[in-house]
C-alpha cells in the first residue's frame, strides 16, 4: 500500500503524532491522534467517503471546511462531517451510503440553559482580518468575544507556506503565512479582555440582534453583541464541466488544507484550472508536498495572479495553458484524466484543440465570493456591523490584515474606546495593498559582468516591499509611497557583499545573485530553492530556467545552504556559463515526461456536468428551465432542488448565474435565492440545550 | 368607463399561491378567461413556500372538513391524472395527549370528527407507541390517529397546479402589483397594476397575509391580519415517521407545534407563538429555534441527532373565529374573497379552487350553500374552532 502521508516538507514541521487505531467498514486502519476523520482516511488512500442518496454517485471530499456535506460518513453511527471530525481511538467509521439512520436516543433527554450573553464586539472569523481588528481592540481593552469555526486561529492563513507580499512594515511582508497566523494569535492572546472561541461556527444573525454560535461543535450560544464584526472571509466558486462531481476533483482550498493542514497527500498527478494567485500558489503547495503537476489552464490570455507566482510555477517545470479551459474531468468514480481545450476570444473551446492528460486530481482555483451573508442580514436588522477581509472584498491576506487593522480602529472609536482619528494614510496603504497586479515590464538584465550583485526577476507592479529591508547595506531600494514599484539596486559591483540575504528573502523567489569575482567566464548564481535538501546536493546536474519557465541548459550544483537567520528558504549555488548566468531564475524540480499529453484525447460524452452538488442537479437540468422562461431561482429549486441541500447554496448560486449569462439572461431578469439561516446543519439537540454525552446514540 | 381595448379577462385572481393557483387552474379548466397577478417573481412565493405541508381533513367544522376531504382527494390521486410528483404521502396526523387535559380536548372533538365520517380514532398510549414508536412513553399518554390525512410539498403542488392552469390557457404575470380596484357603479371592472390595466368581470382576493389591504384597495374591509410562525426544516435522514406529530398542549411562549418527515426524509416542523406575533414580519428570531427544538427532543428524543438545515418564518392570515371568508362582497358586484385561510391556505387550496370556479359559474353543489353560509364575509366571527 502506498504511503499518502507527508512525513517531510521543506517548509511545514511535521509533529510527531500518537499512531491510533479505528476501524473502516470494519477494517482496522491507523491514525495519527489529532488528525481529522478525512486526513485519516485519505492518509490510508481512501477517496470514496459514501455514495449520493439520489443517484449512488460517489461523493468524497470537496471544500474540507465544513461548508458542503460532501464528505459525511458515519462515527459510531452518527452522521458527522468528515473534515470537522477528529478521528477517536477505537471508532466505527462507515461510509454514508443514500439516507443515513437517525440514531436511536433512549430515555428522556436532558437539557440546560442555552448560553446567553452580552458583549461589546463579536468577531465572526480569526483569520488575518478577525485577528488583526480584534489585536486592536484587545489594545484598548475593548471587551472581545472572537469566533472560528477551526482548531486553530489564522484563517487560511495557516494554510500558506510562502512568503507574504505586500508591505514588510505594514503587514509582516516576508513572512510566511503560517508564521503570520502564530505572530497574529501571539499578539492577540496578550490582551485579557478577548476572548476566544475555537472549533464555533456562526449559524445565524438573527432579526433582534442576535447572533447564534454552535460552540465547540457541542453547545449553542446566543450573543448579543453591541458592535458585530463580520471577517468570515471567502468562499471558492465552482466550475461547470463534465464530471466536475468526481471525487479528485477539488477546490483549491481543500487541497491546500490536505495537503498543509492535514499532511496527506490527496494526489500524485494535479492538473490546476485557474491562473489566479489561489492556482498558482495551490501548484507551488503541490510541488513543495512531492506531487507532481501536470498542467494549470487559465481561460484568460494571461494568468490573473501575480506574475513572479506564475513565473515560479513555470520554472519548476509546470506548463500554464493560457486562453485554455477544461473540458472534462475523465474516469471511473474517479478521476483518471483531464481534456482541455484552447479558447477563443469568445471564451468557447475551439474544436480540434482538444487535449487530455493523466492525473488523478483536479484542483478548481476559479476565484472566491465574499463570505457577506452574515453582514448583509446584520445590515438588514440595523445590527451596528463593519465587514473587514474577504468578507467586505477579495484581495490578498496581506490586505485583509490591514483592512482588520482599520476595523478594529473603527470599532474602538464607534465605542468611545479610542478618541484619535484613523491616519488617512492607513486607507492609502489599505488601497494599494488590494490593488491588482500591474503592468508587466520587459526584464531588464545589468550590462556589466563584473563583481557580484543581485539580478531582479520581477517584471510586474505589485504591492511587495520585503527586498528593501534585506540587503545589509540598503542598497536594494523601491519609492516607499507605492510599494508597487519593482526594485532596482542602488549600489554597483563592487558594494555587494553577495551575502545572498536578498536571493533567500524574496517572497517571489524573485531574486538570484551573480558573482563574477572568482571566475568571470563561469560566475556563481544563487537560485532561491523551496523544497527539500533531499531533493538537491552539490554536484548534481540540474536544469536551469529563465524567469518565465524557458529552459537554458545544464549546470552543475555548487552547494546546496541555509542562510543565517533566513528561514527554510535553501540557497542553491551553481557554476553557470556568463552566456545565461543573468537569465538564470530558478531549477526544475519536475519531470517533464508528467506533462506530456496523451497519444488521444479522452471525449466525453455523458452530460454529468454538476451544478448543485448536494442534490446532484445538471447544467442541462437547469439550462432547461432557463430555456423554458424561469427567471427565479427560488422557482429553479422548487423544480430542480439545486440550492436545497445541505450547504445552502453556496456552491450553485454563482453557477447558476452563470447559466442564465449564457443563455443571454440579464442580470436584472433575474431573482436570486432567499437567503435563510442557518449557515451550517445543526443537531436539533444542540439548539435545545441537550447535555448530551449522557443520551448518546446507540447503533 | 375602463379603456375597451385593454385585455378582458372573466376573472382577475390576485395572488399566485396556495389559493390563486388552483383557484386559476379549476376556473381556466371551466372555460374561463383568467388572469393571476403577484407581484412576486413566480408562483407561491409569499406564504405556500413557507407552508410545511400538513394536509387533513379532521378539522371541526363542516365547511373546513368538506374542502379538506376533496383537497386530499385532488393531492392524492394529482399524480396519476396530470403526472406531476407533488410528494403526497398519506401519513396520517397524530394529535398526542400529554396528559388528560389534552385528552379530554381530543376525545370531545373525537365525537364531532367522528359525526363527520371522518376516519379518526383514539389510541391509548400502547397503541400509538406502535404508530409512533419513537414518542417518548413518559411524554404521552395517548392520542388521536386519523390515518387517511397526509402531506405533500407546498412548493411543488402549487407549481403543478400553475403550469396545468397555462395549459388550459390561463395567465400569470409575476412581478406586477395591484394597485387599484376598477369599480364603475358598484360593479368591478378590472385591476390597475404598477405595469397596466386589465378589465375583469370578477377579482378574486386571494392574497393571503395581504388579502385585508387587497380588500381595502376596493375600499372593503375585511377581517384578516396576519401573525407569524417560525418553521425550518431538517437534513434528509432515512424514514422513520409516517404521521404528522401534533403537541397542542401550551409551552413557555408557544401554543402547539407540529412535525413530520416529508418524502424526502427531512423532518418539517413549525410552531405557534403565544400569545401571537401580529404583523407583517418574516425575519428570523433568535428564540424559536431553542423553544421549537427542546419541545421536540422531549417529545421525541430521537430528533437529538437529525440536523436542522434551514429555518424562517411565514404568515398566518388570521381570521377572528379561525374559519376561512368565502364569497362575494355584498358591497362590490364581481369581487370575490377567497381569503383567511388562517394557516391552513396550503391544505385547503384545492378544495378551495374548485369552490371558486363553482362560484363563478353559479353552479353550486347541493353542499355548498351550507359551506358558504359558514364560511361567509358576513356572519358573526363569534365562535372559535377547537383546533386550528
Amino acid at each position: 500500500m502506498s504511503d499518502y502521508r507527508i512525513r517531510q516538507h521543506p517548509i511545514l514541521p511535521i509533529p510527531e503524532r500518537e499512531a491510533i487505531e479505528f476501524y473502516w467498514r470494519d477494517r482496522k486502519i491507523s491514525a495519527l491522534a489529532g488528525e481529522t476523520i478525512s486526513a485519516a482516511l485519505f492518509a490510508n488512500g481512501e477517496r470514496i467517503f459514501g455514495h449520493h442518496h439520489k443517484d449512488g454517485s460517489p461523493l468524497g471530499i470537496f471544500c474540507a471546511n465544513g461548508q458542503c456535506s460532501q464528505c459525511m460518513v458515519l462515527a459510531d453511527g452518527m452522521p458527522v462531517k468528515a473534515c470537522m471530525e477528529l478521528v477517536k481511538a477505537g471508532q466505527h467509521v462507515v461510509p454514508a451510503d443514500g439516507l443515513p439512520v437517525l440514531p436511536n436516543v433512549t430515555g428522556t433527554v436532558k437539557f440546560k440553559p442555552i448560553l446567553e450573553r452580552k458583549v461589546q464586539v463579536l468577531i465572526i472569523g480569526g483569520g488575518p482580518a478577525g485577528l488583526s481588528a480584534a489585536i486592536e481592540l484587545g489594545r484598548r481593552g475593548v471587551q472581545v468575544l472572537l469566533v472560528d469555526d477551526k482548531h486553530r486561529l489564522g484563517g487560511k492563513l495557516v494554510l500558506q507556506t510562502h512568503r507574504f507580499f505586500g508591505s514588510a512594515k505594514a503587514v509582516y511582508a516576508g513572512t510566511r503565512g503560517i508564521d503570520i497566523a502564530t505572530r497574529l494569535e501571539s499578539d492577540l492572546r496578550v490582551h485579557p479582555s478577548i476572548e476566544v472561541w475555537l472549533n464555533s461556527t456562526c449559524l445565524a444573525v438573527f432579526s433582534d440582534k442576535k447572533v447564534g454560535i454552535l460552540k465547540e461543535g457541542r453547545n449553542y450560544a446566543v450573543i448579543e453583541p453591541e458592535v458585530l464584526l463580520v471577517a468570515s472571509g471567502a468562499r471558492e466558486k465552482f466550475l461547470a464541466f463534465n464530471g466536475n462531481a468526481l471525487p479528485g476533483v477539488y477546490g483549491a482550498g481543500a487541497f491546500q488544507t490536505l495537503v498543509n493542514r492535514d499532511l496527506v497527500r490527496p494526489a500524485e498527478k494535479l492538473f490546476i484550472v485557474g491562473g489566479g494567485n489561489v492556482g498558482l500558489i495551490a501548484g507551488y503547495h503541490a510541488l513543495q508536498a512531492d506531487i507532481q503537476v501536470v498542467g494549470l489552464v487559465e481561460a484568460l490570455p494571461e494568468c490573473g495572479g501575480y506574475k513572479v507566482h506564475k513565473d515560479k510555477l513555470a520554472r519548476m517545470g509546470v506548463p500554464i495553458y493560457t486562453s485554455h479551459t477544461i473540458l472534462s474531468a475523465n474516469g471511473d468514480r474517479k478521476v483518471e484524466s483531464v481534456t482541455i481545450a484552447q479558447v477563443g476570444s469568445d471564451f468557447k473551446p475551439i474544436p480540434g484543440t482538444e487535449r487530455s492528460f493523466e492525473c488523478d486530481s483536479v484542483l478548481i482555483a476559479v476565484g472566491l465570493d465574499p463570505v457577506n451573508e452574515f453582514y448583509l442580514k446584520a445590515k438588514q436588522y440595523g445590527l451596528n456591523c463593519f465587514v473587514g477581509g474577504d468578507a467586505e472584498e477579495i484581495a490578498e491576506a496581506s490586505a485583509a490584515i490591514f483592512s482588520g487593522k482599520i476595523r478594529g480602529m473603527e470599532i474602538a472609536r464607534a465605542l468611545g474606546a479610542e478618541t484619535a482619528e484613523i491616519p488617512v494614510e492607513w486607507y492609502w496603504t489599505s488601497e494599494i495593498l488590494k490593488s491588482k497586479p500591474g503592468d508587466t515590464i520587459p526584464e531588464e538584465l545589468p550590462d556589466i559582468e563584473t563583481g557580484a550583485f543581485p539580478v531582479f526577476h520581477c517584471t510586474q507592479k505589485i504591492p511587495c516591499d520585503p527586498c528593501t529591508g534585506l540587503c545589509s547595506h540598503g542598497l536594494i531600494y523601491i519609492d516607499r509611497k507605492d510599494i508597487r514599484q519593482v526594485p532596482t539596486f542602488l549600489g554597483d559591483s563592487y558594494c555587494c557583499e553577495a551575502c545572498e540575504k536578498c536571493v533567500a528573502g524574496c517572497p517571489g523567489l524573485a531574486i538570484t545573485l551573480i558573482n563574477y569575482r572568482e571566475n568571470p567566464e563561469l560566475p556563481v548564481v544563487s537560485i532561491p530553492y523551496e523544497f527539500t535538501r533531499q531533493t538537491i546536493k552539490a554536484n548534481d546536474r540540474v536544469s536551469v530556467l529563465d524567469t518565465e519557465g524557458n529552459e537554458l541548459g545544464q549546470v552543475d550544483v555548487l552547494s546546496v545552504h541555509a542562510i543565517e537567520n533566513n528561514d527554510r528558504t535553501l540557497v542553491v549555488e551553481v557554476n553557470a556559463p556568463h552566456e545565461i548566468a543573468q537569465q538564470i531564475a530558478g531549477i526544475n524540480v519536475q519531470d517533464e515526461n508528467v506533462t506530456h499529453p496523451l497519444d488521444h484525447y479522452v471525449t466525453h460524452i455523458e452530460d454529468d456536468t454538476i451544478v448543485c452538488r448536494c442534490e446532484h442537479v445538471t447544467a442541462g437540468e437547469v439550462r432547461t428551465l432557463i430555456r423554458a422562461g424561469y427567471r427565479d431561482m427560488n422557482e429553479i429549486k422548487t423544480v430542480s432542488r439545486a440550492g436545497m441541500g445541505a450547504c445552502g447554496g453556496k456552491t450553485c448560486v454563482s453557477l447558476i448565474l452563470r447559466l442564465f449569462r449564457e443563455e443571454g439572461i440579464t442580470h436584472e431578469e433575474i431573482t436570486e435565492y432567499s437567503k435563510r439561516p442557518v449557515f451550517v446543519e445543526v443537531p436539533l439537540g444542540i439548539l435545545a440545550g441537550a447535555n448530551g454525552q449522557e443520551n448518546h446514540a446507540n447503533d | 368607463m375602463i379603456n375597451p381595448t385593454l385585455p378582458h379577462y372573466d376573472v382577475v385572481v390576485i395572488g399566485a399561491g396556495s389559493i390563486g393557483a388552483p383557484a386559476a387552474f379549476y376556473l381556466a379548466q371551466a372555460g374561463y378567461r383568467v388572469l393571476v397577478l403577484d407581484s412576486a417573481a413566480s408562483v407561491g412565493q409569499t406564504s405556500n413556500k413557507r407552508a410545511i405541508g400538513g394536509i387533513r381533513a379532521t378539522h371541526s367544522d363542516p365547511a373546513k372538513i368538506r374542502l379538506s376531504l376533496r383537497s386530499i382527494e385532488i393531492f392524492s390521486t394529482w399524480k396519476e391524472r396530470y403526472g406531476d410528483d407533488i410528494e403526497w404521502s398519506e401519513g396520517g396526523y397524530v394529535f398526542v395527549a400529554r396528559g388528560e387535559r389534552e385528552e379530554k380536548t381530543l376525545k370531545n372533538l373525537l365525537v364531532t370528527q367522528k359525526s363527520f365520517g371522518l376516519n379518526i380514532d383514539w389510541l391509548d398510549q400502547k397503541q400509538l407507541l406502535q404508530v409512533v414508536p419513537d414518542l417518548n412513553p413518559a411524554e404521552v399518554v395517548g392520542g388521536t390517529f386519523s390515518p387517511e390525512d397526509g402531506n405533500a410539498s407546498p412548493l411543488l403542488a402549487v407549481h403543478a397546479f400553475y403550469t396545468h392552469a397555462i395549459e388550459y390557457g390561463a395567465e400569470f404575470k409575476f412581478n406586477e402589483q395591484v394597485q387599484e380596484i376598477i369599480v364603475r357603479s358598484g360593479k368591478v371592472v378590472g385591476v390597475r397594476t404598477n405595469r397596466g390595466e386589465y378589465g375583469a368581470d370578477v377579482v378574486v382576493n386571494a392574497a393571503g397575509a395581504f388579502a385585508g389591504e387587497m380588500a381595502r384597495l376596493a375600499g372593503l374591509d375585511v377581517p384578516v391580519r396576519p401573525d407569524s410562525h417560525e418553521a425550518a426544516i431538517t437534513e434528509a435522514v432515512a424514514p422513520f415517521l409516517r404521521p404528522m406529530i401534533v403537541d397542542i398542549q401550551p409551552g413557555p411562549g408557544s401554543a402547539n407545534y407540529y412535525f413530520y418527515q416529508h418524502l424526502t426524509g427531512q423532518i418539517i416542523f413549525c410552531i405557534t407563538p403565544s400569545p401571537n406575533i401580529w404583523g407583517y414580519d418574516t425575519e428570523e428570531t433568535s428564540s424559536f429555534l431553542p423553544m421549537v427544538a427542546r419541545r421536540m427532543v422531549d417529545l421525541m428524543p430521537r430528533l437529538e441527532n437529525i440536523r436542522v438545515r434551514r429555518t424562517w418564518r411565514g404568515l398566518y392570515p388570521m381570521t377572528p373565529d379561525g374559519a376561512p371568508i368565502i364569497g362575494y362582497a355584498k358591497e362590490i358586484k364581481g369581487y370575490l374573497y377567497a381569503v383567511g385561510m388562517c394557516g391552513q391556505g396550503f391544505m385547503l387550496g384545492p378544495g378551495v379552487g374548485e369552490l371558486i370556479a363553482r362560484i363563478v359559474s353559479g353552479q353550486l353543489y347541493d353542499t355548498d350553500p351550507e359551506i358558504l353560509e359558514i364560511l361567509s364575509p358576513y356572519r358573526q366571527f363569534a365562535g372559535q374552532e377547537l383546533l386550528k
